[in-house]
């Protein structure tokens, strides 16, 4: 349209975003200028000054062994690898289940789904606590993992809502080939929910990854560290040595950002979907 | 084998091998756990002996009686100033978002960015830009000759809460900016084209159009942020510990502290309880709310 006659306006527009992203990027623009300098260099130079070289990576060096950042990534891989994986094979079963047959219980069973998200998780952690502990599972692992295996009201609506949208003639076609309910299932209900396993997927990695409440209080073994912990623990040894906290803080923000550039349309598919539901 | 089954067989033993595992881990991690605060709201326990005493409601006297833990539910509301503003931010780059503006998947990406950022990274990187002495923000605040407004920004009672409620809208206003686009986009462009053609200026489309057709996800967020600032946790219990003094304690810090530090449990569980009654409650205000308007 008349691209020109808004000009002035969409100048205005630019300039407002500009100053918003600044706000955002100067704290991590920050820690990137310091993460590359040597400690004398950091304690003689401002903070705003360039580092010599950004070839230096001595710090990141460091912070990966003294943080034993290399075993916390390893440990965190571990608990999303198995969580995620359990977590979308018991999420396209419930949503499966309930999304196409009707039973006597499904309505108390998305009711009980549905209430329970109303209870925020920190406050239960008192009882949940306990549940653990007698389960044997405190200080492993394991822990992390059980507790972010179980399907959440979000992702249930997210698969519900593409299940509707999965026409139950493919279900019935199959069916009079003789498929059985548990083939309809493998074959087709759960390649053709991809999608939205991938929001799901994206969504619970980034979850998992920068919870740290849960690994602090199930797992406060030192081996069992994962990254939010593991500057945690960093931080309260050697939080006035910043250069090295600016490492190891873009260490452990860097992953998370560069899955999320690269598969941003699912990130906001889940928050949309989440949200609006 | 399973394929001579007939199918209403079939549908009865796929419901209950596929719901098993995930009723199992719901009763066990969530309903349970629920239960048992209920349970534990009323006993008098340290968490570790084999005891348990039954005290009644004296835990929820005690909640209702204890000034430092109103005096932290206070300092919500500091946080609830900030969401409020988080909101119209959002709000307004929604709106500014929501057109043909050159590059506005990159601004929109850039924007959300914080609300996936690790919470603990963020935390101490924020430790760093509000440090008194070495922090950037106290620096830029010095280069510019605001000397005496470079001060101990943690360390300050009345500053602490507000330089949290910063922290949060800065990581938070993304998720709401991204919420209200969805919205934005998803009101019909022949209403909004139809107020042009009468005459309307951007600005009055905007209020007079626009807006009244996304109540309910200005409601939502309006929802979402309120939770959020009342189940305020992770930021106070990194960045300050609940400090100075407890100036910067919220209910949930209080509560974690209550269980996990002072090992009373009985004392936690009725405050958790107290919470939840009180998102409930919340929860209800809305759902009235957005009954009226829907008349």
């Amino acid at each position: 349209m008349s691209e020109k006659r808004f000009a002035p306006l969409s100048v205005f527009q630019h300039l407002i975003l500009w100053i918003a992203v600044l706000v955002i990027v100067f704290p991590p623009f920050v820690l990137v200028l310091n993460a590359f300098k040597s400690k004398t260099e950091f304690a003689q130079t401002s903070v705003f000054k360039l580092p010599h070289s950004f070839l230096n990576f001595d710090n990141f060096a460091a912070v990966i062994t003294r943080a034993h950042l290399d075993r916390a990534y390893m440990n965190t891989l571990f608990i999303i690898v198995i969580a995620v994986i359990g977590n979308v094979a018991l999420g396209t079963m419930v949503a499966y289940v309930l999304g196409r047959f009707d039973f006597k219980l499904k309505n108390l069973i998305m009711g009980t789904y549905i209430a329970l998200s109303f209870v925020p998780t920190i406050t239960t952690q008192v009882a949940t606590f306990t549940v653990v502990k007698n389960l044997h599972l405190y200080n492993t692992l394991w822990a992390a993992i059980v507790l972010n295996l179980g399907t959440s009201v979000l992702q249930l609506f997210i698969y519900l809502q593409f299940l509707r949208n999965i026409p139950r003639e493919l279900d019935e076609a199959a069916m009079m080939e003789g498929a059985s309910l548990f083939r309809i299932y493998r074959t087709i209900i759960f390649p053709l929910l991809t999608p939205a396993t991938a929001t799901i997927v994206i969504i619970k990695t980034i979850g998992i990854y920068n919870d740290m409440f849960t690994p602090y209080l199930y797992m406060p073994a030192q081996k069992l560290t994962v990254v939010s912990t593991s500057l945690m623990n960093f931080s309260s040894e050697r939080s006035t040595e910043w250069e090295m906290m600016s490492a190891a803080i873009l260490l452990i923000m860097l992953p998370i950002i560069v899955l999320y550039l690269f598969f941003q349309r699912y990130v906001f598919a889940g928050i949309v979907n989440g949200a609006v539901k | 084998m399973i394929d001579s089954l007939s199918y209403s067989l079939q549908k009865r033993i796929l419901i209950v091998l596929f719901l098993l595992v995930p009723i199992a881990l719901m009763a066990v991690f969530s309903l349970y756990p629920t239960g048992y605060l209920v349970f534990l709201s009323f006993m008098s326990w340290d968490g570790f002996s084999p005891e348990k005493t039954w005290v009644g409601i004296a835990n929820y006297k005690e909640v209702f009686q204890t000034k430092e833990i109103w005096q932290a539910f206070g300092h919500n509301f500091v946080y609830v100033i900030w969401g409020l503003l988080q909101n119209a931010l959002g709000l307004f780059f929604a709106l500014v978002l929501n057109s043909k503006l050159k590059g506005r998947n990159g601004y929109r990406v850039m924007l959300f960015m914080p609300y996936i950022m690790n919470g603990v990274a963020v935390a101490y990187m924020f430790n760093y830009v509000f440090n008194s002495e070495y922090g950037s923000f106290n620096m830029m605040l010095r280069g510019m000759g605001l000397d005496s407004l470079a001060i101990s920004w943690f360390g300050s009672p009345k500053a602490v809460n507000h330089v949290l409620g910063f922290i949060t809208l800065w990581k938070f206003m993304g998720l709401n900016m991204v919420i209200y686009l969805a919205a934005l986009q998803s009101v019909p462009s022949e209403i909004i084209e139809a107020a042009k053609i009468d005459g309307a200026s951007r600005f009055q489309t905007t209020m007079r159009v626009v807006l009244p057709n996304i109540t309910q996800v200005i409601e939502l967020n309006l929802f979402l942020t309120i939770i959020g600032t009342l189940e305020m946790f992770d930021l106070p219990f990194i960045l300050t510990g609940g400090g100075p003094l407890g100036a910067s304690d919220t209910f949930l810090t209080k509560t974690v502290a209550t269980a996990f530090k002072f090992n009373n449990f009985g004392l936690a569980s009725a405050m958790s309880i107290t919470l939840i009654a009180l998102v409930v409650v919340v929860l209800g205000i809305q759902r009235l709310a957005t009954r009226r308007w829907s008349e």
